[in-house]
């Protein structure tokens, strides 16, 4: 029990190889790896979603929804692991109550706020249809359960009174959603090249400190977003799929709903255009990682001695093999060999995903793979099952949980804010609503 | 109430209110710390005369409730072994805790290393503790404001508004600061914050056997230590990070980091 009381935070998960100072751990472990790869991922979807509301790409229309309300879902899940992280997570808020603004953690809840507030924004703006829709389609009802007077009655919450669909109203919507995804890009840009910033200004570390930091974390967070959005939207539409062909759910009684082929269409369309930017963007985020490689190794300065040990040989299978081979170079080859279908550009998104993943892992355990003496090193040892609770918040559990979220969110948003609708802007749910309800926006 | 008897009430208030705010500037406790500049405290270690017997390591964590048992504390001290066929050996077991009693070399992982003493080029030891950086990186990155520098000169940790976050342990290129495992804050060498305010000596000082630690006022010119550190060639750590510590050191070796 004496053992237990003293041990110290990040000695359960590190060992100590030749001289590394008595202070030194891994102090910053899979949670700080978590939380760029999220905020990534966040910053990502919404770029994504971007390119169809500023720059008009029409084709990337329904993966461009889809990838809104994904980032809705991603939002609180960037904040989850700096929770998880913090040995103090009570009192967290402070960073609000006395932000030290010569910290670049400090900024972090003022720039995530405003994120947040643009993304839920621009959301309002794109389905402020839908929900005007819903209230009337449930008013029109006359006997209508209990559950569908809460609905009703959240669905005008939603609203916020503005029940307004005449063209010119919805023409301001779509303005205004421009507007916002424009304001929005430099916004997403920089939550995620904050995070670059944590990293590349903390002099102490060898590893870290370039002023290339911030700009490899946008070039791949935007890889890691499109990468998730095209799988989710490949997953998502493959159930769809699966329930027409089965006839299942609204297939079976609705005749509006998409046929086989419709989603199909879509689906490639989509695909296609996504994974093209796909490419652009890892494009440059491979140069930009490995010119930072290049120039430390011809450069050669003092921290070379150590720095070259760490990235040439102890982790060389992660960063080599792991990160460039089997998350860069293999899913841009087999995207860019020709007759790319939307199976083969699932899995090279799903190892793009993974490349990005142990990018960010590699930067972060990487950066503390060695000692600040440069004489000795330090190897990170995953805690898989939990003994108490640091282990399980540092750990794999606490990682998956991290994972997990969004997804379960998103299930969530979803039944408010369909991902999916047609060109009219009729939901599924709202697939049969009467035709008078739909002319007039008066009817009560 | 008419306007001209709301504008002369106005300015009664204005004025009124006006002369407790004055009142309260003068008392700013900062206006008269700075009203006293004399004192900034500073450090002296003289590596020949250390012989690693680890009794500054002990007297600090007993003075400063950091566990013994810990692997972490606010000052250690490191053992070099250069051998003559040009290796070098580094450790500090225990953060030196116990002192140098085995001469094998603690490598961690890899286990201990036996060094023939015919072969030994040089061996010293270096004690080490924070630096109380001038312009220190720990106390820019913390996001709440919980570490900062007293006007004296030394840099410390407000336990209770710490969020913990780590920013500040990262940041230190000496590795001088550690995760509590009490408090569950970082926690640092405060050079003996509460003793030195009271003209006492740090306890690692106190407890050193051949004065190889020594504190002074940097300002006092006529403090023997401050004259030793004016006059006589002596170096500090990682100066390539412009954080301009002001702990120095005697017989400072270009191998120490």
């Amino acid at each position: 029990m004496m053992d237990m009381a003293y041990t110290v935070h990040g000695e359960a998960w590190t060992l100590k190889e030749l001289f590394v100072l008595p202070n030194e751990y891994v102090y910053w472990s899979i949670q700080i790896v978590m939380y760029p790869f999220m905020t990534g991922l966040v910053a990502g979807a919404f770029v994504l979603s971007s390119l169809y509301h500023v720059f008009g790409i029409k084709r990337l229309k329904e993966i461009a929804r889809f990838s809104l309300v994904f980032s809705l879902a991603l939002l609180p899940v960037a904040m989850m692991p700096l929770l998880l992280h913090l040995s103090q997570p009570l009192r967290g808020f402070h960073v609000m109550m006395t932000p030290h603004f010569t910290s670049a953690i400090a900024a972090f809840g003022i720039v995530f706020l405003t994120y947040g507030s643009i993304v839920v924004s621009e959301l309002w703006f794109v389905y402020r249809k839908h929900f005007v829709l819903t209230v009337m389609e449930l008013k029109a009802k006359r006997d209508r359960t209990s559950l569908e007077n809460l609905r009703l009655n959240f669905n005008k919450i939603l609203t916020l009174g503005a029940m307004d669909i005449s063209e010119e109203a919805l023409e301001k919507d779509h303005k205004a959603t421009k507007y916002l995804a424009a304001i929005g890009i430099p916004v997403a840009c920089f939550l995620h090249g904050y995070a670059g910033f944590i990293f590349g200004s903390v002099k102490a570390n060898a590893l870290w400190m370039t002023p290339l930091m911030p700009v490899i974390f946008i070039m791949s967070a935007v890889v890691s977003g499109i990468a998730l959005c095209i799988l989710c939207y490949v997953v998502t539409q493959e159930i769809r799929k699966f329930m027409a062909k089965r006839k299942m759910s609204r297939w079976g009684k609705d005749p509006k709903a998409p046929s086989l082929e419709q989603l199909q269409g879509a689906e490639q369309g989509g695909v296609a255009i996504a994974s093209n930017y796909l490419l652009y963007f890892m494009i440059g985020a491979v140069t930009l990682e490995v010119l930072d490689i290049i120039f430390r190794g011809y450069t050669q300065v003092k921290s070379w001695d150590i720095l070259g040990t760490v990235i040439m040989e102890r982790k060389f299978v992660s960063l080599w093999i792991m990160q460039f081979g089997i998350g860069n170079i293999l899913p841009f080859i087999m995207m860019v060999m020709p007759g790319r279908t939307v199976r083969r550009t699932v899995i090279a998104c799903i190892l793009v995903l993974f490349g990005v993943f142990m990018m960010r892992w590699n930067i972060v355990i990487g950066g503390q793979a060695f000692s600040l003496s440069f004489a000795g090193f330090m190897h990170y040892q995953l805690p898989i099952i939990p003994q108490d609770w640091e282990t399980f918040r540092e750990g794999l559990f606490g990682a998956l949980l991290v994972a997990i979220t969004p997804f379960v969110l998103f299930w969530g948003i979803n039944k408010v804010m369909p991902v999916f609708l047609d060109d009219k802007g009729i939901p599924s749910s709202v697939g049969s609503v009467p035709n008078g309800a739909k002319a007039s926006p008066a009817v009560d | 109430m008419k306007r001209r008897d709301f504008l002369k009430n106005s300015i009664m208030v204005i004025a009124g209110a006006s002369v407790p705010l004055s009142a309260l500037q003068m008392v700013d406790p900062k206006e008269i710390l700075a009203q006293n500049p004399d004192i900034h405290w500073a450090f002296l270690i003289d590596t020949h005369t250390c012989v690693g017997c680890g009794f500054c390591v002990k007297a600090c964590k007993i003075e400063n409730d950091v566990p013994l048992e810990a692997n972490v504390s606010r000052t250690w001290v490191e053992r070099y072994v250069f051998t003559k066929d040009d290796r070098r050996y580094i450790d500090s077991p225990n953060a030196a805790l116990h002192g140098y009693t085995d001469p094998r070399i603690d490598q961690g992982i890899a286990g201990m290393v036996d060094i023939d003493p015919e072969n030994v080029g040089k061996a010293f030891f270096v004690p080490k503790l924070c630096n109380q950086c001038l312009t220190p990186p720990c106390t820019q990155v913390c996001p709440v404001g919980a570490t900062y520098k007293t006007d004296d000169g030394v840099v410390l940790v407000d336990k209770k508004w710490c969020i913990g976050c780590g920013y500040c342990v990262m940041a230190c290129p000496y590795a001088a600061r550690f995760f509590h495992p009490v408090t569950h804050v970082p926690d640092k060498c405060t050079f003996c914050y509460h003793r030195i305010h009271q003209g006492l000596e740090t306890a690692c000082v106190n407890a050193c056997p051949f004065e190889a630690r020594k504190l002074c006022n940097i300002r006092d010119v006529n403090d023997p230590v401050t004259r030793i550190i004016m006059t006589d060639r002596v170096g500090i750590l990682k100066d390539e990070f412009g954080t301009r510590p002001q702990a120095f050191y005697i017989g400072l070796a270009t191998e120490v980091r």
